[in-house]
């Protein structure tokens, strides 16, 4: 009589599970690297109150006030200044191209008014593009400014120094008045969303033909790489960019997202970055032997591009290390290009920054698709 | 022009990491005729085949494939062979029409839909033409595969066991168009485990352990084992195995249906061994030409020995 339970059968099913574990080097790494990452990633990277954030400076009233105010954000921990102009034009520029996230404007006549107590106005022009990277910071500047001011307001003018403000702070939150988060989510969201399907799909491109045995059949007609690969991809940037008119429809009348630039220049970049996101897949693919292996890839290349492209938190809430990662990532540079184009109206020239390192990851991804390619079963 | 070598190879030599599996092999075969290529599983017939047809980087060898120079000119081999693999390849979630379409425009034949419309007519397949190729049974399967193979109309057809797992009728039929293709000058490369698939071939190649241990026609490679054949029938032939196996000048028995071939290459010995036994009533002894099988099967036993 057989027994319903057996400790000899259940051992036997478990060093097979452990030699089949072993042998399955792919899945072990990834069981182990995962949750490494993630706790490195979350441990270290993540940082909900980002500091050191670059900022410039536009002084239209120089003089020992400006020269505190400015000395005190560089000696906060908020902030970098790395610019100090006198035209505004150029600062708001910066503020479009994203290389800083704050202008602070004195204005003329700010001592003038400070020593008169007519209150001047401190503006402040903040990328609120991202709201959540920016609100601390902003709260901050009032505090700093003010502490900077108090020290410079002795002997005659101490009387400025106690009165509750000696000068107002005015915040314009650029690009997303309201700090309405789905602003920053939802066209992030086209960047995950183009990466994960545009990954997966072409992941599976040659991997399946190999499961399937197919792929001999294909070697042996007289078919280059370079056309089995452009054939393969082409399809999918169609899916693509219809994905991305969906997830815009989807912005646009659900969401309410603002859409300032242009339409036509955002649809050209979203090509390059889903045909960046193709050769990775297809790179992917090359490498899997089959497709669960390019499933398991795929999820290893999603991850940081979730969490270390800007989308999920603050970029420059991050390492300088998790930065470089950042920007080795296309949907790092894409969020930038989407932002940029729909919430603050920027046109080629400022977002080239961003596009010319979507072309050399292209580039680079897809030579290395082409020379992974074996053109014998070999 | 008659008498020019299709294939014409010497050397050829593959390896796996440190296995062997094609070991220094020379083959040449005449345009326009069948030979078989057979050994047991894992003896390298897959990976010469594959060599030939530039699937497979060939570690040494030199020579040529249709007049090209297979190592370096394998691109224009691929547009004149045909190559069938052994487990069907073609896509089986395309139509029957859609295979043969995506084959036409693959090799850029022209006036394609012509073409792709008349093998479907030939194949006889025009009713389902477009049902998916992954509902056809193994039989269809493998016409299709076939009428695929030549629908760029190849000088040279390499054909990896083609018809295993097809019915006898089937194989009969696909036999068939095989000798017709090679009788309007197609060069055929073919392997195979069947014997009646190996006598229907010009010429044979016997290969084990990536090595040739013979080659030739039947008759030739029948004659070359140096092999004598004892049949024996009848109602007591079934317990005769166990008997005679290892038995002096038996080098091996083996059963076709209920006859006992029993086989050596000592025809002296191999009588003394059976004398005991020919007088016994349930039996009848006869010697008998020895089958390719006969002498297949004592390659195969030679060949574990040597690996043992």
């Amino acid at each position: 009589m057989t027994r319903h339970f057996s400790f000899r059968r259940i051992w036997a099913v478990l060093v097979k599970e452990f030699i089949q574990m072993r042998r399955d080097r792919l899945t072990l790494g990834l069981i182990l690297g995962v949750p490494l990452m993630q706790l490195l990633l979350f441990g270290f990277a993540i940082n909900n109150d980002p500091k050191h954030l670059p900022a410039a400076v536009t002084i239209a009233d120089p003089g020992p006030f400006a020269d505190s105010i400015v000395a005190a954000l560089r000696n906060s921990d908020y902030f970098d200044i790395v610019e100090a102009t006198n035209d505004p034009q150029a600062a708001r520029r910066l503020l479009a191209e994203d290389k800083v996230s704050f202008v602070v404007e004195i204005p003329v006549n700010f001592s003038r008014d400070l020593v008169r107590g007519a209150q001047p106005q401190l503006l402040v022009e903040a990328d609120a593009t991202d709201p959540a990277s920016s609100s601390n910071a902003v709260g901050a500047i009032a505090q700093i400014a003010g502490e900077a001011l108090r020290d410079d307001l002795t002997g005659p003018l101490a009387v400025r120094a106690q009165s509750a403000a000696p000068f107002t702070t005015v915040i314009h939150r650029l690009y997303n008045p309201e700090i309405i988060t789905q602003y920053n989510i939802v066209p992030g969201l086209l960047g995950i969303i183009l990466t994960m399907t545009m990954v997966l799909m072409t992941s599976m491109a040659l991997t399946r033909e190999r499961e399937r045995g197919t792929y001999e059949n294909l070697l042996a007609m007289p078919v280059t790489p370079v056309e089995i690969m452009i054939g393969k991809i082409s399809p999918n940037i169609v899916v693509g960019l219809i994905q991305a008119a969906i997830v815009l429809v989807a912005a646009r009348f659900i969401f309410g997202v603002p859409m300032i630039g242009s339409l036509g220049l955002l649809f050209a970049i979203t090509g390059l970055f889903i045909a960046a996101n193709l050769a990775v897949g297809y790179t992917f693919s090359t490498i899997a032997q089959n497709q669960l292996q390019a499933m398991q890839m795929m999820v290893f290349f999603l991850l940081p591009a979730i969490l270390l492209s800007g989308f999920a938190f603050p970029f420059r809430g991050m390492p300088v290390w998790a930065q470089w990662i950042g920007e080795a990532l296309p949907v790092t540079h894409f969020l930038r290009v989407v932002r940029g184009i729909l919430l603050k109206g920027n046109g080629p020239a400022e977002i080239w920054v961003d596009v010319w390192p979507l072309f050399v990851f292209l580039f680079a991804v897809g030579t290395v698709a082409l020379l992974r390619f074996r053109r014998t079963l070999d | 022009m008659a008498g020019e070598l299709a294939i014409d190879v010497h050397g050829l030599t593959k390896r796996f990491g440190s296995k062997v599996a094609v070991n220094g092999i020379d083959i040449q075969v005449p345009q326009g005729q069948v030979w078989g290529f057979l050994g047991p599983n894992g003896s390298g017939k897959t990976t010469t085949i594959r060599m030939l047809c530039g699937l497979l980087r060939a570690d040494e060898g030199n020579g040529t494939c249709l007049g090209y120079d297979f190592r370096t000119e394998s691109e224009r081999i691929k547009r004149q062979v045909g190559y069938m693999t052994q487990k069907f390849s073609f896509w089986e979630d395309l139509s029957i029409r859609e295979n043969l379409q995506f084959v036409a425009r693959l090799y850029g034949i022209r006036r394609a839909r012509k073409v792709v419309d008349e093998t479907i007519e030939q194949i006889g397949l025009s009713k389902r033409q477009s049902q998916l190729a992954g509902e056809l049974s193994g039989g269809w399967k493998q016409r299709l595969a076939l009428a695929a193979c030549m629908l760029h109309d190849p000088k040279l057809l390499l054909l990896d066991e083609p018809t295993a797992g097809v019915d006898p009728k089937a194989r009969r039929d696909f036999w068939d168009e095989i000798h017709r293709l090679s009788g309007q000058g197609l060069t055929v490369l073919v392997s195979t485990h069947y014997m009646d698939e190996a006598e229907r071939c010009d010429r044979i190649v016997y290969i084990n352990l990536g090595d040739i241990i013979t080659s030739g026609t039947v008759a030739e490679v029948i004659e070359q084992s140096g092999l004598h054949t004892f049949v024996i029938e009848g109602d007591g032939a079934r317990n005769m195995a166990g008997k005679l196996k290892g038995k002096p000048g038996v080098e091996f028995v083996a059963f076709f249906g209920a006859a006992l071939h029993v086989s050596g290459r000592d025809r002296n010995a191999l009588e003394a061994a059976l004398r005991p036994h020919i007088d016994d009533a349930s039996l009848s002894v006869h010697e008998s030409r020895p089958s390719l099988e006969d002498v297949f099967i004592q390659l195969q036993e030679k060949g574990r020995g040597d690996y043992a």
